[in-house]
């Protein structure tokens, strides 16, 4: 009985045909085509691809996924910072996902191919058991949103063992959302807001942005009912020129957010300009180890070159990797002549490819979901 | 990375900083250094990379876990969900006992 109604509740497909229907409804409504929305979220992109979704939208409703990857938006020269100083000996820690995205010219797995020493953790308290057990000088190449920022913070605050420092390439989502939303070509009309960068930030953090740009953000969950759900709210709310922030998720997010995780956040990071790869500058976008925490900032206790890494030019294949069109919402992986040609999860060209949140990966994964719909068209 | 696992408190250490978790069946060690508010045995927190984020309010627990139900039981190992699931839980540290 239990199991039953779990699976009911959780696909129930009459709610999920209600839900479709009202989406139909409320598009014709608008009467725009397409009518785009974005999500930042790559566990929504993989919700959306896993189950089928975007078979089920209404064909002039365009569900974009924007930079929600912090592997994916990670700089070139950020990930040339980790691999510089794995070759120069220094035992890097990092996110496994980090371990093929391109640098310049090499990617981690490249610098561990070559001789480097880099450790994959699941989490930054095993970089710290790492350099508890030795006496090396270890560096954790610390990537992720403000989610993941906020387990370095605690950890920073909690005091390091001598030998660990950290790479901070730390991102801050609310704002690229500035950033995504007034590039010329975009037509982004709303964002669904990602559910658990939500949790620490809270939902009020969308409210100057919404206002400022009239752009409505609803804030979902993961399951296909929240994002159809989440859809709805964010459709219905063009329709009426609206642009205000919902909350769709109240069981993982509130308001004022954790207050707790933001205190711990803000005390050991502060937020700084710096490019997103692919995309731009984004002003305040980056999570940078304030002064006060010098003592445990790499790039302040190892001298990291990375100029000797861009003697010779890039690849001639990278040049034409797109991600960063298609995170701004300009392009799809199918606009890409490599995808899935050159470049297939395991030989990666970009680092879309690379993450298991990262637009083409998933659309390789999930692959002829996307292509459903392009077909009824 | 973005997507937490949800868990289920079973013990909480002496000082009050750690918990052990029953994640569907496997028990790990979570921090409690960042929650949003004070918890307790048998309750429900969401976690991301070894640490608890939120306490999982009452009445919204059993939605909660569905969709992890359904991606621990019925995905095969390939699915990025899943992956994403298991990393998360591989975050936490195994608990002393378990
Ligand atoms: S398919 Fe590969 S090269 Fe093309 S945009 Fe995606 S990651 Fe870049």
């Amino acid at each position: 009985m239990d199991k039953q109604l779990a699976q009911l509740k959780f696909r129930d497909p009459a709610r999920a045909r209600a839900l479709g229907e009202a989406l139909n409804r409320v598009t014709q409504e608008i009467g725009r085509d397409p009518i785009s929305v974005m999500h930042v979220c790559g566990s929504h992109e993989q919700a959306i691809a896993r189950y089928g979704l975007r078979a089920t939208f209404p064909r002039t409703l365009n569900v974009i996924m924007g930079p929600g990857c912090p592997v994916c938006i990670t700089d070139v020269p950020e990930v040339d910072e980790g691999v510089a100083l794995a070759l120069a000996g220094v035992r890097v820690a990092t996110y496994g996902d980090m371990l093929k995205v391109p640098g310049t010219k090499r990617s981690l797995a490249d610098a561990r191919a070559d001789g480097g020493r880099i450790d994959i953790v699941y989490s930054i308290a095993q970089a710290v058991d790492l350099a508890r057990d030795t006496d090396e000088e270890i560096v954790f190449f610390a990537t992720g949103f403000e989610t993941t920022a906020v387990a370095t913070a605690a950890e920073i605050l909690r005091g390091l063992p001598k030998n660990l420092s950290i790479l901070s390439a730390h991102k801050y989502i609310p704002p690229v959302m500035e950033i995504v939303s007034e590039m010329p070509g975009s037509r982004v009309e709303g964002f669904l807001a990602a559910g658990h960068a939500a949790t620490i930030t809270g939902s009020a953090v969308f409210e100057p942005f919404a206002a400022r740009h009239k752009l409505p953000v609803v804030v979902a969950g993961f399951e296909p009912l929240d994002i159809l759900a989440g859809l709805l709210a964010l459709l219905e709310q063009i329709r009426d020129r609206k642009h205000d922030v919902q909350n769709l998720f109240p069981r993982c997010v509130n308001r004022e957010g954790n207050l707790v995780a933001q205190d711990k956040l803000w005390r050991v990071f502060e937020p700084q300009g710096g490019r997103w790869r692919g995309i731009a500058h984004i002003p305040n976008g980056n999570l940078r180890l304030r002064e006060e925490f010098a003592n445990v900032d790499a790039r302040k206790r190892f001298k990291i070159d990375i100029k000797s890494l861009w003697e010779d030019a890039p690849s001639q294949l990278t040049q034409h990797c797109i991600c960063g069109d298609i995170m701004s919402g300009i392009a799809a992986p199918k606009d890409c002549p490599l995808f899935g040609k050159a470049c297939i999860p395991d030989s990666p060209v970009g680092a879309c490819m690379v993450s298991s949140e990262g637009t083409c990966r998933i659309w390789h994964q999930y692959g002829g979901v996307p292509d459903l719909r392009e077909e009824q068209r | 990375m973005c997507l937490g696992v949800p868990g289920k408190i079973l013990s909480i250490s002496t000082e009050g900083d750690r918990a052990d978790v029953d994640f569907f069946g496997v028990r790990r060690e979570v921090r409690l250094d960042v929650v949003d508010e004070p918890v307790s045995v048998g309750d429900y927190v969401l976690n991301h990379v070894g640490f608890a984020i939120r306490r999982i309010p009452e009445s919204e627990i059993g939605v909660t876990l569905e969709l992890y139900e359904e991606l621990i039981r019925r995905a095969d190992e390939n699915d990025l969900m899943t992956a994403d699931v298991r990393g998360e839980m591989n975050a936490a540290r195994k608990a002393s006992d378990g």
